[in-house]
């Protein structure tokens, strides 16, 4: 089968196969003068989100650390457990609501719902493929930055809320983690952003395109890439509240932080808006450092691998399996370390992670200016 | 330096640098806050309660709360007979249920002045051994859970679950044994059991180094619980901590050594103590430290019984059993080194009675734990779970 | 110590500890009762016990610096509430020694020694929600284990427990 075969796999969608053909030709699309097509748009990343944090979030997550512990995980529902995440979902939603009768009703309500639309306008500028991208933003990245700030309000919503003593903590704990650790892992970004010479995700990503695959990707472009793109992971663990930096959860410590008093659909939605900034970020990093939609493989000769695992369908499948290797690299960091202390978490955020940011940023600027 | 407090304008600092200038520093209002930790917290280990007066992450003061698990251990022992309060000794520290029987056979023993097999002996041994390093092997594995790290919880719990196999094959309950007995065992081990044990300890050697590897050599952990919880020396002897925690300190005491029970003046075996060049001494890396070393050492006491043990023919583990224990009028003050530290039994017989006048369980958790209030004093909460942890309290043992 | 009779040596270096403090107290403490299970002596008066307790800690001699265990006593035949402590010179002299202390049954009280032996506070904090005894001077006095409202002390020979708490059955 020959290359171009393989990238016209997407013909039977019938929307092309340029660049945002498919995000563009959807956006289009109006039924009886409603935007039906920009639901539809904004409807796909939410079945994504849903569809990966039930499957790999949830049971994935549950076998791997099984696996890691010597243990089997679940595995009395159905073959090898596999409809345990069901089982729990139905368990979820037939749990009452509870709103605790001294909580404020309206932010305690309200927190989940701004946490999880924190996380998911993000993926309004993630391209997903070379044809499909929700918004293309020519700040797109910036956008991704920011908007991600907004859970912050989400989770210090939840915690104040609750009026509960240990949600207290962890809001706060939590709201100067991630305000912190924004500042490295912005600084990270704009090392990409500076070697792409572009905000505009797919912008970045087409930068690294080219027929010898992971060659052309930021990480393996400059010498110095290695230091940003290390810091931006340190840094999105703690704006995920991912462990070893999970201190506003901390079960040991704060009970369950900032969701202590949440229960059924509610705390799935907590659960859910999790799993969505969790892939945010490993999208975010695949995209800046990794080459986002593009194949890794490389073009031997004859054997024109990255030709032959290109175009959008593959794009698709390559920013997925990339996005979900770095969640397994948050799972298996979860359950290999031990928790920080707040002070050592701030020590390493500015005194270590931000000066770094820094002399990445510098080296980087030089070796932009200085070397074609 | 003086100190105002003006209530709701925070506290304004006067210092005097010398006669001519003043320093006058205001401090930003804050409030405390009243922080009830516990009963139900995930770190309090059991139903323990910290009432603690927080500002902000910091904790000026935590006072324990106990009680929730008292059973009135003592009040029992009063109505039932001598061998009766051997399940009841089980349930004092649940998770070293053979070295709690152990101490109050040698409490009972010793006021009858009675011989014990010493088959007896070295079967007590071995399984007081195991069952200190299935103890230990929780307190580390929850110290880990503790700070976070929950992995080696569940290696912990692998392992541990074999001991109790064994300890399960031998009494034939899984933690509450009822196997010592006053004058000797329930049973004699099943066959094959000395085998088995040889098995587990081939096996288990290579499974601390990897406990070591995820939490001891973990910089995370190291971080987290060197220089915590600071506890000198003298401090602790006067706190009349033992077991581990004494050890942490830097005080090289350990009752099978300086006030030696049963078969152990023969075992050769060392007393860990840190050395301060990977903790400073008496924090909680000390402690964690005092209680992974002391696994191995504990396999080595077990591998040295299985060599000398006398053989099993002829042997009845019921042998010195008294028919009726009855001991004459007196009292009695035994201890044993358990992995919390001394469990100690104060009795008093009145010489007529089968059941005794009083019966004291002297807990190592007890004592322990009443440093609480000292060693939390300004320390952050995260650093509270890591002292609560190092402590290692078994509530059983503490509420009695 | 009856002659005649061979004691052990720790029951030997027990009594040379007795024997110091009963040369600085006199008559304020008891005979030493030599016994291989448990050597002690009593305090008899009652007031002095503080005194006698820093003395045996900090004599140099003495240095009796670790306070292994404080047991709670109803004497009821005497009329009277007590405890015992089991004293040690942890890796000083190794050398042990009990001491009793006696008050009366009702509204005793007894000096506290918390301040001497930190184990002292919580030892008697216990002893006082067994027995009742008070302990003068305690920088914490209430119950430790049982509720505070809770009606007597279980360890007294003659306790009777209460009908109900709170509205719960008690005896079942």
């Amino acid at each position: 089968m020959s290359s171009p075969a393989l990238s016209q796999f997407s013909i039977p969608f019938l929307m092309g196969n340029n660049l945002n053909a498919w995000s563009e030709a959807l956006a289009g699309f109006n039924l009886l003068g409603l935007p039906l097509g920009l639901v539809i748009l904004a409807a796909i990343p939410l079945v994504f989100i849903a569809l990966y944090s039930l499957t790999y979030g949830v049971y994935g997550e549950r076998k791997i650390s099984a696996f890691m512990q010597d243990r089997l995980g679940p595995m009395e529902v159905g073959k090898w457990g596999i409809l345990q995440t069901i089982a729990d979902i139905l368990k979820l939603l037939q749990k009452e609501d509870i709103v605790p009768a001294s909580a404020d009703k309206f932010l305690f309500v309200i927190g989940p719902g701004v946490l999880f639309v924190g996380s998911f306008l993000a993926y309004a500028v993630l391209p997903f493929s070379s044809a499909f991208i929700g918004a293309s933003l020519n700040v797109g990245l910036f956008y991704a930055i920011g908007i991600v700030a907004l859970e912050v309000v989400g989770i210090l919503a939840a915690g104040w809320g609750s009026n509960n003593k240990w949600s207290l903590y962890g809001a706060v704990r939590s709201v100067a983690q991630i305000v912190s650790y924004e500042i490295p892992a912005a600084i990270a970004l704009l090392c990409g952003a500076m070697m792409a010479g572009t905000l505009d995700m797919q912008k970045i990503t087409i930068l690294q395109s080219g027929s010898l695959g992971f060659a052309h990707f930021f990480l393996f472009q400059s010498p110095i890439a290695w230091l940003p793109f290390l810091i931006y992971f340190i840094a999105s663990l703690a704006e995920v509240n991912r462990a070893p930096f999970d201190i506003p959860e901390a079960e040991s410590e704060l009970v369950a932080g900032y969701f202590t008093e949440y229960s059924g659909m509610k705390f799935a939605v907590i659960f859910l808006a999790e799993y969505g900034s969790m892939f945010m970020v490993s999208a975010i990093i695949s995209i800046v450092f990794l080459g986002g939609w593009n194949s890794p493989l490389p073009n031997i000769g004859s054997l024109a691998l990255n030709d032959m695992t290109s175009g959008p369908v593959w794009g698709a499948c390559w920013i997925i399996m990339k996005g979900f290797f770095f969640i397994f690299v948050q799972m298996w960091l979860r359950w290999t370390l031990p928790r920080l202390r707040v002070d050592q978490l701030m020590y390493l955020c500015w005194k270590v992670l931000t000066p770094f940011a820094f002399v990445s940023f510098v080296l980087t600027a030089i070796w932009e200016v200085y070397v074609p | 330096m003086q100190e105002l407090d003006t209530a709701g304008l925070g506290s304004i600092r006067v210092t005097r640098k010398n006669d001519h200038t003043v320093v006058i520093e205001k401090d930003l209002a804050t409030e405390q806050m009243v922080l009830a930790m516990g009963p139900q917290h995930p770190s309090t280990h059991g139903v323990l309660k910290l009432e603690c007066l927080t500002d902000g992450e910091v904790i000026t003061q935590a006072e324990p709360f106990l009680g929730y698990l008292h059973r009135c251990f003592e009040k029992c022992c009063e109505n039932v007979d001598y061998p009766a309060i051997v399940p009841y000794t089980d349930r004092l520290d649940y998770l070293s249920g053979m070295n709690s029987e152990f101490a109050y056979a040698l409490a009972v023993e010793k006021l009858l002045d009675i011989e014990i097999p010493r088959r007896v002996e070295f079967i007590r041994v071995i399984v007081a051994e195991l069952n200190r390093i299935a103890s230990h092997l929780v307190a580390i594995g929850t110290y880990g859970i503790d700070l976070g790290a929950f992995t080696p919880f569940l290696f912990c719990f692998r392992d541990r679950e074999i001991i109790l196999g064994l300890l399960e094959w031998a009494s034939g309950a899984r933690m509450l044994y009822n196997y010592i007995w006053i004058g000797g065992l329930a049973y004699d081990v099943p066959s094959d059991f000395l085998k088995r044990v040889s098995e587990f300890i081939t096996y288990f050697r290579p499974k601390t180094v990897e406990l070591c590897n995820l939490l001891t050599k973990n910089e995370i952990f190291v971080k987290r619980t060197i220089g915590i919880g600071i506890m000198p020396a003298d401090v602790a002897i006067n706190y009349g901590w033992s077991g581990p925690m004494l050890r942490g300190s830097g005080v090289k005491w350990d009752l099978r050594r300086n006030d030696p029970y049963s078969v152990y003046p023969e075992l050769d075996f060392n007393v860990p103590v840190p050395d301060g060049k990977l903790s400073v001494v008496g924090d909680c890396l000390s402690r964690h430290l005092v209680r992974a070393l002391e696994m191995e050492e504990s396999l080595k006491i077990i591998e040295q019984c299985i060599d000398k043990m006398p053989s099993a023919e002829g042997f009845n583990p019921r042998s010195a059993i008294p028919k009726r224990i009855r001991p004459k009028a007196g009292e009695v003050y035994a201890r044993a080194e358990n992995p919390r530290g001394e469990l100690g039994f104060y009795i008093q017989s009145d010489g007529k009675s089968t059941k005794p006048l009083r019966c004291k369980g002297r807990s190592s958790c007890f004592v322990n734990l009443s440093a609480m209030k000292d060693l939390s004093k300004g320390q952050l909460i995260p650093d509270l779970v890591a002292i609560i942890g190092s402590i290692d309290i078994v509530l059983g043992e503490v509420d009695r | 110590m009856e002659e005649g009779k061979v004691f052990s040596q720790s029951v030997q270096q027990s009594a040379a500890a007795y024997a110091i403090i009963h040369e600085k107290f006199g008559t304020a403490v008891s005979a030493f009762d030599a016994n291989e299970t448990m050597p002690f002596f009593e305090v008899l008066d009652t007031g002095l016990w503080p005194e006698i307790a820093l003395f045996m800690r900090d004599h140099a001699k003495l240095k009796f610096n670790y306070m292994a265990c404080m047991t709670g006593m109803d004497y009821l035949a005497e009329e009277k509430l007590g405890i015992v402590c089991n004293l040690e010179s942890l890796s000083l002299f190794n050398h042990k020694l009990a001491v009793k202390v006696k008050c009366a049954r009702d509204g005793g009280s007894i000096p506290s020694v918390a301040c001497v032996w930190h184990t002292a506070n919580w030892h008697e904090r216990e002893a006082y929600d067994m027995f009742g005894m008070l302990f003068a001077g305690h920088p914490d006095f209430r119950r430790i284990l049982c509720p505070d409202d809770w009606e007597g002390f279980p360890l007294r020979k003659d306790y009777k427990v209460q009908e109900s708490y709170h509205g719960i059955k008690v005896p079942y």
